[in-house]
């Protein structure tokens, strides 16, 4: 077999591995879904109730913000995984094997991504059931989810860059989510940058998360219009920046962690 | 137990050795981990690596078995350099850590298939040698358990057959009974004499001086990254000394009379600590001195406060060999660990 082919079934191998702890431990899986269930029914009636803006309807805006939001929190676990692995002794066992030196990490990001699939699908339901509809067609509606995982994946490598940094499970707890805050609300994701002063406006515009947020808008047609949208260069090609947003993150991420865990000592 | 497992060295593999370590150096923030080390392992015998925490044994371990790379030096297994074909190593290694890695939420099976797969053995071979292996340590019955539910012991069980999966000629076992309780502690060293041993080049790691006599044809001591005695474990006891008898006795005024009792069932000197009100003596056959000695002091009505066989243990050996205490560097870091 080609070392491609081994890097393949190696990852597969952990992969299922890291499902295998899902599988065993389903409470797991009931509250890291349970939190974005509460996000959107209190997004949708907290704010979207008290928020009315002309011409705009702010429960559907939200929800691509919401949803952009949990799959990005939801990468963060990647990096508790790693740290937990690497606390008990396992990547040292790993590290020992002939295996592809990609296959931890390939492994822990695609069973992440699974488990993020999954919470999105529970959320998809929740937000149809408080009314929120994709308005444009089948292709759009699938692309715009695709573009969701993708940033997902490219996030969860961050987060693993983070998890192979700290080493402690207890650090990862907090290192891999509190860069996320500043991330996700200095954003379109709940709010027009307009309300921003102009230079935080500019940092917003440019942000990630607003670049995937309206391309998930523009693609489900959840009406971001006008001032909603932004401005300049991201506020018109959100699509296309998203795409550079998550190859940029998996060109930087991706070597950076593998070469992080090859390094990688336990204690 | 048998002392020995090998039988000797194989006089044809000693040509070549297995484990080759030449002046290693590791340093963790100046601090030297290890201090030009040298190690020779011949194919198909086994090498304690005795010392304290701090003195660089699972340094060493790591370099070994590629999770560290060295500062200096040159170490090879089997001819191959482990800081340049890494990858051409892991594949004759098997390694059990210190602690039991072993992922908890999978059954024991699972953990061993997992292993099994990453060496590129294939999904059929994978299980049936995990079925083989998890017989072979008694733990079948737990198979299908996630090792959540297993007991230390078992644990380091399954960790040591993980190390076997590939059948490597080269195995290392970095402290495997640090932390057990003696009943599975001698349970693991009757594991390791029948089922790992066979035919394979064992490097061990332990604190334990009679886990090394128990285990080891070599014995390497080790103290802050040096070697500081080499030798057969017998070697090393005829340096250190064997077994002594101490009694300790609730009237002064007996330890005249205590001396010159254990003079006679000693094969030395007695030692009298006034201060400590005790009386010490080297012996040869523990048993009988003990029941000689407690005859006799019974016979001749001295009220003892305590009686005892002590073996050497690690402490001794250091006092002896280095006349300091064997140190406890645990300071936080990689260092700590070494």
């Amino acid at each position: 077999m080609s070392a491609l082919g081994y890097a393949a079934v190696d990852g597969w191998v952990v992969t299922k591995r890291n499902l295998t702890k899902i599988k065993r431990l389903p409470d797991l899986l009931i509250f890291s879904t349970i939190q974005p269930i509460m996000f959107v029914l209190l997004f949708a009636y907290v704010f979207g109730g008290a928020i009315k803006i002309e011409g705009v309807n702010y429960r559907e805006y939200l929800m691509a913000g919401i949803f952009t939001q949990t799959v990005a929190f939801g990468a963060a676990i990647t990096s508790i995984g790693l740290a937990d692995d690497l606390q008990k002794g396992i990547i040292d066992r790993f590290r020992s094997l002939p295996m592809s030196r990609s296959a931890v990490l390939v492994g822990r990001t695609t069973s992440d991504l699974l488990n993020n699939g999954l919470v999105v699908i529970v959320m998809s339901i929740c937000g149809l059931l408080v009314g929120w509809r994709i308005h444009t067609d089948v292709a759009r509606g699938i692309a715009g989810f695709a573009l969701l995982f993708a940033f997902g994946y490219a996030m969860s490598w961050i987060s693993a860059t983070i998890g192979l940094s700290v080493k402690s499970v207890e650090v990862a707890q907090s290192a891999g989510f509190i860069w996320l805050f500043p991330l996700t609300f200095l954003s379109n994701a709940f709010i027009s940058t307009d309300q921003l002063t102009p230079w935080l406006q500019k940092v917003a515009d440019w942000n990630p998360i607003s670049s995937i947020v309206l391309a998930l808008r523009d693609l489900w047609g959840n009406s971001a219009q006008g001032a909603m949208r932004g401005h300049g260069f991201p506020a018109e090609h959100p699509i296309e920046l998203s795409v550079l947003w998550i190859l940029a993150i998996l060109a930087v991420f991706l070597p950076l962690s593998i070469a992080k865990y090859r390094r990688a000592a336990s204690r | 137990m048998a002392g020995k497992l090998s039988g000797g060295r194989p006089t044809l593999a000693a040509v070549t050795a297995a484990i080759e370590v030449e002046r290693l150096v590791k340093l963790y923030h100046d601090v030297h981990a290890l201090d030009g080390l040298d190690l020779e392992v011949p194919e198909g015998t086994v090498l304690g690596l005795l010392g304290p925490n701090g003195a660089g044994k699972t340094t060493c371990v790591r370099i070994l078995a590629t999770l560290l790379k060295p500062d200096s030096g040159r170490a090879a297994i089997r001819g191959v350099d482990v800081a340049r074909h890494p990858q051409e190593v892991r594949r004759m290694i098997g390694l059990s850590g210190q602690y039991a890695a072993v992922d908890e939420y999978l059954t024991g099976f699972e953990n061993l298939v997992m292993i099994g797969r990453l060496y590129h053995l294939g999904r059929k071979e994978s299980r049936a040698r995990a079925a083989d292996l998890l017989e072979r340590f008694d733990l079948t019955g737990a198979a299908n358990r996630p090792t959540k539910t297993y007991s230390g012991g078992m644990r380091r069980r399954l960790d040591l057959a993980g190390a076997l999966v590939a059948r490597p000629p080269v195995i290392f076992l970095d402290e495997p009974t640090t932390g057990l309780d003696p009943h599975s502690r001698l349970g693991l060293w009757d594991t390791i004499g029948d089922r790992v041993r066979q035919g394979v080049t064992l490097l061990l790691t332990t604190q334990y001086m009679e886990e090394a006599d128990q285990l080891a044809d070599d014995i390497v001591v080790l103290d802050r990254g040096v070697a500081i005695a080499r030798g057969t474990p017998d070697e090393l006891k005829g340096r250190i000394g064997g077994e002594r008898l101490e009694v300790a006795v609730v009237r002064r005024d007996d330890l005249a009379a205590v001396a010159s009792i254990l003079k006679g069932v000693g094969t030395g000197e007695p030692t009298v600590d006034q201060e400590g009100r005790r009386v010490a003596v080297p012996v040869a056959d523990r048993v009988a001195a003990l029941t000689e000695a407690v005859r006799q002091l019974d016979a001749a009505d001295v009220e003892l406060a305590d009686i005892e066989v002590r073996r050497p243990t690690l402490d001794d050996v250091f006092l002896q060999l280095t006349g300091h205490a064997a140190t406890e560097e645990t300071t936080d870091g990689e260092g700590g660990k070494a």
